[in-house]
């Protein structure tokens, strides 16, 4: 199950709507080890298509350099889809290089870069094996149940 | 001459869960069949038809190496470089 807050929530939907239509990207990372999406980053995408996605390499480093400096891991990876169902693409599956990440997908096909629905679902992948997860929206961050001691009963 | 290689996650099941491991070459290329000599399957994840894999980047100093030779470049004693796989695709 992929547990995120409404802010990331609304904030990863907003990215694929202004991309629109071209496909938009980016992860959310957290602490190592936590399952917890907490620090959004959207990422340019250096294809700039409708049918393709990228992360430039550069940004790639740096952003995997500022992960490990945190002792961070890439818990949610996102890109939109602008005319298909928001399901993984046999590209999608054989490129999906993170097997502890949630990958999110959320489809703009429905209203593009107006208001509107958007689908908008959570898969992990691992080794070609697309299984879809519950997505369970909190209206507030996520809490860390290690280190904020009043919310231990 | 040792090079450190960073290690991404996906590819740690080669280097028996390791971030990081040392090899040596004059060229990537070179390192690449050091590591290869250590940690049996590697290079088939890094090179494909005597080329880089379209969708793994390898940086030296965190220069991305399609643009400084590809396997051809060259590498200096405490060089280090990185590999991490491309996110990318698309529907």
């Amino acid at each position: 199950m992929l547990r995120i807050d409404q802010a990331t929530y609304d904030a990863i939907v907003a990215h694929a709507k202004r991309d629109h239509p071209d496909e938009a990207c980016g992860i959310v990372a957290g602490p190592e080890g936590s399952d917890r999406p907490e620090r959004m980053v959207e990422m340019v995408n250096a294809a700039g298509s409708p049918t393709f996605y990228e992360f430039d390499s550069l940004d790639l480093l740096r952003l995997y350099r500022d992960m490990d400096a945190n002792d961070e891991e890439p818990v949610v990876i996102y890109h939109s889809h602008t005319a298909t169902e928001a399901y993984p693409s046999r590209t999608d599956i054989g490129l999906a290089g993170e097997p502890g990440a949630h990958y999110v997908l959320v489809s703009t096909r429905g209203h593009g870069n107006n208001d509107g629905p958007v689908e908008f679902r959570s898969y992990s992948i691992v080794d070609g094996v697309v299984t879809e997860e519950e997505i369970d929206v909190a209206a507030r961050p996520v809490p860390d149940p290690n280190s904020d001691p009043r919310s231990v009963p | 001459m040792a090079v450190e290689v960073r290690i991404p996650t996906i590819l740690r099941t080669y280097t028996g869960g390791e971030k990081a491991v040392h090899a040596e070459g004059e060229t990537l290329g070179g390192l690449i069949d050091d590591l290869e000599a250590n940690h049996p399957g590697l290079r088939d994840r890094l090179v494909e038809s005597g080329d880089l894999r379209r969708f793994v980047n390898v940086y030296i100093n965190d220069e991305d190496v399609r643009f400084s030779g590809g396997l051809e470049a060259q590498l200096a004693d405490g060089d280090q470089v990185v590999v991490l796989p491309a996110v990318a695709g698309g529907g």
